[in-house]
């Protein structure tokens, strides 16, 4: 079943094309991330496809269409994570989590019992309980990271878009979160889209990758489809080769000292 | 999955006022508006003042002894003053925490988008034509300063939008920057203009609760609770808002329209106030900054604590004004910041929270 789909998605901002006619499906419970080289327009996919940008064409989330969705309702089916999200300053962990639950309350409605409990499992599930009462600004980057896929995971909704959710994160770390993104993915069958850069990563993790270059998507597909060598060097204007590690494809960037010297 | 938290669900709880901080506001406000009832240039006995008010209780006769001269200063001089300060201080404050927290900004304040340069223009074109002397009940000075006030507002918000800068909340502040500085050029033009009347506008500017009566109070209290409860009604959305306008409308509001109906909420309070007061500066940025650093920067906290601390601290300050210099009246807005500013400074430097 497709839970999303975008049909011949255009986004011009000003005099520059940023995506164009881009359509692409994505499947109930799978996991697909979007990647590419820098000004791809991965971001801006994400974003149209989470319905907080304005596009030519159409996105539907579950058979429906997004732009003719209240905010309610649209953040009832799908969570979003920016790159960056805010930290407002002096916010608990807890009062942030619970801000997700937004959506499932009444307009000017405050939180119940349901929504203490459904705040309470999440944390317990990525192992910030302990955190709750924390200040956000006194978190490390991991814990603050773990607090971002907290809220989205609260939101209870069956789609969650998260851009680039390994940035600002060292190597363990980032494996940490995809691996935990993972298991949610599993226990709670929602399905994941996520931008990201590291090209190792997003074929270890992801079902499915779209590469997206110039506002196109150029290739789609399972990750040893997609990530080829010639094809990646072109794009990234990059010596990179793929490589067979066990099981895993690992994307590695080659260096052209030795030959210049 | 319910069942199994239910059992430990005290650990996550929402954020609310809680009782201390409640019972604190309440007893300010309480010991302010006693001390500005029983102080004042009349010598009253303390004991008088408070016989004469159990006198007014429903199913209660006291005799207070007091001539209908010294009654009167209390019923008609005395307790006007004191609910007018209330009122002011109440909606100056809860404007400021509303406009910090749809602009996401710590220097927000109530007069941001132009509402004390629109008061001002209004209230200093109401003098210059003579059309108003500041004192009487039927006075266009409070009139035409509401509606400059509520004029500017509506122009920068227009002017704001327009600007195509994508609607940015920064469009918005930047053309009540601009504004603002326009019609006080006017202001001061029509003011220098008018040499002989630039005392009373002087005096307007700085802000005044001695010209109070109950006509003032009727006169604002609509708009200061009308205020207030569209502001508290949002005080969850208002922390939703803490978030960007991006991840606020991913959780399903609308920032655009949330920011509209709170700048509208806290324009007319702002214009009803300073229409009836005059600029008192500072009240709308110390009071609700002095509650994060103090209680905490949940809107739940913050909107609710800055009525009662704005109500209870501009009845403190207007006491000091007609006390300290008596029987000469300082100006209530030079008190505002002469003692606001030095308390604000000491609470900055002692608390360990931060200001949200």
């Amino acid at each position: 079943m497709r839970i999303c789909v975008a049909e011949n998605v255009g986004v011009r901002l000003g005099q520059a094309t940023v995506l164009d006619d881009v359509s692409i499906g994505i499947s109930a419970g799978e996991w697909i991330a979007i990647v590419g080289p820098n000004g791809a327009g991965k971001t801006t996919l994400l974003s149209v496809m989470a319905g907080l940008l304005g596009s030519s064409g159409t996105v539907s989330i579950d058979g429906h269409n997004l732009a003719r969705l209240s905010p309610r309702q649209r953040a009832r089916m799908l969570a979003y994570v920016p790159q960056q999200p805010e930290v407002p300053p002096g916010m608990s962990v807890n009062s942030y989590v619970l801000l997700s639950r937004t959506p499932h309350l009444s307009p000017l409605g405050v939180e119940g019992p349901r929504d203490f409990a459904i705040v309470e499992e999440v944390l317990d599930q990525l192992d910030l309980i302990g955190l709750g009462h924390r200040n956000l600004e006194s978190l490390s980057g991991g814990e603050l990271q773990r607090c971002h896929l907290a809220r989205a995971l609260a939101q209870s909704t069956p789609i969650v878009f998260l851009d680039e959710p390994t940035a600002s994160l060292d190597l363990g770390h980032q494996q940490q979160a995809l691996d935990l993104i993972e298991r949610l993915r599993r226990e709670r069958q929602i399905t994941v889209v996520m931008t990201m850069h590291d090209l190792t990563l997003a074929a270890q993790y992801s079902d499915r990758i779209a590469l997206l270059s110039d506002g196109r998507v150029v290739a789609e597909g399972s990750p040893s489809q997609v990530l080829e060598s010639n094809h990646l060097s072109t794009l990234y204007r990059a010596r990179v080769k793929v490589l067979k590690v066990e099981d895993d494809i690992v994307v590695v960037p080659i260096s052209n000292k030795k030959k210049s010297l | 999955m319910a069942l199994g938290a239910r059992s430990q669900s005290t650990a996550v709880t929402s954020e609310r006022l809680r009782a201390p901080w409640f019972l604190v506001g309440v007893l300010a406000i309480v010991c302010a508006a006693a001390a500005g009832l029983l102080i004042g240039p009349a010598d009253i006995e303390v004991s008088a003042v408070v016989l004469e008010l159990i006198d007014r209780l429903p199913l209660l006769t006291a005799d207070s002894g007091l001539s209908s001269i010294h009654a009167n200063i209390i019923w008609e001089v005395r307790l006007p003053r004191v609910v007018l300060g209330a009122l002011v201080g109440a909606t100056l404050a809860i404007s400021g925490a509303s406009y910090q927290a749809v602009f996401r900004n710590p220097l927000a304040d109530p007069y941001l988008l132009g509402a004390a340069a629109g008061a001002g223009l209004g209230a200093t074109i109401a003098i210059v034509t003579g059309s108003g002397d500041g004192m009487g009940t039927f006075d266009t000075v409070p009139m035409l300063a509401f509606l400059g006030s509520l004029a500017a507002v509506a122009l920068t918000y227009f002017l704001g939008y327009s600007s195509g800068v994508r609607r940015s909340p920064a469009a918005l502040l930047l053309s009540g920057v601009a504004v603002a500085s326009f019609l006080t050029a006017i202001q001061t033009f029509i003011q220098q203009r008018n040499v002989e009347t630039i005392r009373q506008v002087y005096s307007w500017i700085l802000g005044r609760l001695n010209t109070a009566s109950w006509s003032e109070v009727s006169l604002l209290a609509p708009y200061a609770l009308l205020a207030s409860l569209v502001i508290l009604f949002h005080r969850r959305t208002l922390d939703v808002m803490r978030l960007g306008d991006a991840e606020a409308s991913s959780v399903g509001i609308r920032p655009q329209v949330v920011r509209l109906i709170v700048i509208i909420a806290a324009s007319l309070g702002t214009a009803a106030a300073v229409s009836v007061s005059g600029l008192i500066a500072f009240v709308g940025l110390i009071v609700p900054h002095t509650v994060r650093l103090l209680a905490g920067s949940s809107n739940r906290i913050v909107l609710p604590l800055s009525v009662m601390f704005g109500a209870a601290f501009l009845m403190s300050v207007d006491l000091l004004g007609r006390t300290i210099a008596s029987p000469a009246e300082v100006p209530i807005g030079v008190i505002t910041a002469f003692c606001g500013a030095p308390f604000f400074v000491v609470v900055l430097r002692s608390s360990r929270r931060s200001l949200g």
